[in-house]
C-alpha cells in the first residue's frame, strides 16, 4: 500500500469538509473493498476518510412502509436486525450470503453501493425494490443511481447517508455464489410491490453492471410463479463472460436464479 | 505517522505507526504477537482473524487507525495461564490441525461462531460459518469436529462460571 493519511470523521459534515481539504481523498466505510484495492496499489488516495464510526450513519429504522438502513450499517448488523427480518426478509437473506462472517462484520451497505461492483449483491436489491439513496446533498432513485461498472451518480465528495426501501408485498433473492470470492456469479432479486408492480434486477450478469430484466418482469406480472419464467428467453448479448462462466451460462442463470428467488419469495 | 491506542489481550498499548499500517502488522511487527498469521493477504483465507471489540474480523483488511480505541483479542489472549481455551483444547484433542498455519484464525473464528450460535450449532452450520477460513491440510473434518466439541465444552464452562 502506498502512503496515505488516515482521518476518522465524527460527523458527515466533518467528513465532507475533510474531503474538500484533501487532494485525492477516498471515503472508507468497512474497507472490505477499498483496502484490498489499496494493497494491490490499484488505488492510492492521498487521504482516507473513515465514515465507519459516525453515529448518524448507523442503524435501521422501520417507519410505516419504509425501511431505512443507514449507510455505515454493517452487513452483520443488517442481517440480524429484527426490523429488516420482519419488513424485508429477502434483504436479511441477501446479507447472509454476502462475503463471509468476518467480511460481514466490517462491510457496509453504503460501501457496497458506492463501489457498485458488477457482481455485488446490494445493487440488485436496491434496483428491484425501487429504493432511494439518500446522500448529504440529495435523494437519488436506484433507477438513476447505478451508472455502469463501478460507476454511480455520486458526485465527487458526496456521501451516502442512508438507503430507503419501500416495503414490498413479496421479495426474494437467490444467487449462484462464486465459491472462492463469494461474489455473485449471477444473482437475481425479485420484488412485487404493494401496488402489484413487479421489478426484477440481476447482478453479476451484465457487462454494464446491475440491470433490470423486463422479460421476466412481464412474465411475473402476468403470473407470479417460478413456472411463469419457463418460457422466457434471456439474450446472452452484453452479458459477462470469463473463466467462471460464458455469457450463455449467465443468461441461463438469470432465469434459474429468478425462478428460485420467486419460489423463496412465496 | 499516528499514535494508535489499543487494548490488546487486556493490556493497554500505544504504537506510533504509518497511517497505511494494517492492524495485523501492528500485532505482529510492533507488539510481537506473531500468533496471528498473514496467509493470503487478500481477505480470503482467515489466517489473520482476531477479535475487535468482540467481533472476529480479518486483521489484514483493517487499518490500525480504524482500530484506534478498540479492544483486541488475539490467539495469545484466550488461554488462562497454562489452561488452554476450550476451543484450543478441542482442536488438540480432535487433531484439528496439521501444519497449524491456519489454526489461530480458525480458533478465533470458531470462538466467534460459538458465541453467535450458542447451543444451535450443527455440522452444516459450522461448515458454512467457516467459509472465510481456509485450511490446506486437514480437509476440515477434524476442524468441524473440534468446533462442535468445543461448543459443548464452552457451554459447560460458561455454566460453571
Amino acid at each position: 500500500m502506498y502512503q496515505t493519511t488516515y482521518h476518522r470523521a465524527s460527523s458527515v459534515d466533518e467528513a465532507a469538509s475533510l474531503f474538500g481539504k484533501s487532494s485525492e481523498a477516498k471515503f472508507l466505510a468497512g474497507g472490505q473493498t477499498l483496502l484490498p484495492v489499496m494493497k494491490q496499489r490499484l488505488a492510492s488516495p492521498s487521504d482516507v476518510i473513515d465514515l465507519g464510526k459516525i453515529k448518524e450513519l448507523q442503524g435501521v429504522e422501520l417507519s410505516g412502509d419504509t425501511l431505512t438502513i443507514k449507510a455505515a450499517t454493517t452487513y452483520y448488523d443488517i442481517m440480524t436486525n429484527a426490523d429488516v427480518k420482519k419488513a424485508i426478509p429477502a434483504i436479511a437473506h441477501l446479507t447472509s450470503v454476502l462475503g463471509d462472517p468476518a467480511v460481514r462484520y466490517r462491510g457496509t451497505i453504503g460501501g457496497s453501493i458506492a463501489n457498485n461492483d458488477p457482481a455485488a449483491d446490494f445493487p440488485a436489491a436496491l434496483l428491484a425494490l425501487g429504493a432511494t439513496v439518500k446522500t448529504n446533498k440529495r435523494s437519488i432513485s436506484a433507477d438513476d443511481f447505478f451508472k455502469g461498472l463501478f460507476t454511480t451518480a455520486l458526485e465527487d465528495g458526496e456521501i451516502i447517508t442512508a438507503v430507503s426501501f419501500p416495503v414490498p408485498a413479496k421479495a426474494g433473492y437467490e444467487k449462484m455464489r462464486h465459491p472462492a470470492s463469494r461474489f455473485a456469479l449471477t444473482g437475481v432479486f425479485v420484488a412485487q410491490t404493494k401496488s402489484g408492480e413487479v421489478r426484477v434486477a440481476a447482478t453479476g450478469a451484465s457487462q454494464s453492471g446491475v440491470m433490470r430484466v423486463p422479460a421476466i418482469e412481464a412474465a411475473l406480472k402476468a403470473n407470479w410463479s417460478p413456472s411463469a419464467i419457463d418460457g422466457v428467453s434471456i439474450s446472452a448479448n452484453g452479458l459477462l463472460a470469463d473463466i467462471h462462466g460464458t455469457a450463455e451460462y449467465r443468461a441461463n442463470l438469470v432465469k434459474v436464479m429468478a425462478q428460485r428467488a420467486v419460489a423463496a419469495a412465496g | 505517522m499516528s499514535t494508535v491506542k489499543l487494548t490488546v489481550n487486556g493490556k493497554a498499548v500505544a504504537v506510533d505507526v504509518e497511517d497505511r499500517t494494517l492492524l495485523v502488522h501492528v500485532l505482529r511487527d510492533h507488539l510481537n504477537l506473531t500468533g496471528t498469521h498473514v496467509g493470503c493477504d487478500t481477505s480470503q483465507c482467515g489466517a489473520c482473524v482476531v477479535h475487535v471489540d468482540g467481533r472476529a474480523v480479518k486483521s489484514c483488511t483493517m487499518l490500525a487507525g480504524q482500530a484506534d480505541g478498540a479492544s483486541i483479542t488475539t490467539i495469545e489472549g484466550i488461554a488462562k495461564g497454562d489452561e488452554l481455551h476450550p476451543m484450543q483444547a478441542a482442536f488438540r484433542d480432535n487433531h484439528g490441525l496439521q501444519c497449524g498455519y491456519c489454526t489461530p484464525g480458525m480458533i478465533m473464528s470458531a470462538i466467534d461462531i460459538v458465541h453467535r450460535h450458542g447451543g444451535q450449532l450443527d455440522e452444516a452450520t459450522v461448515r458454512s460459518e467457516l467459509e472465510g477460513n481456509i485450511c490446506r491440510c486437514t480437509g476440515y473434518h477434524n476442524i468441524v469436529k473440534a468446533v462442535l466439541d468445543a461448543a459443548g465444552r464452552m457451554k459447560v464452562s460458561q455454566a460453571a462460571e
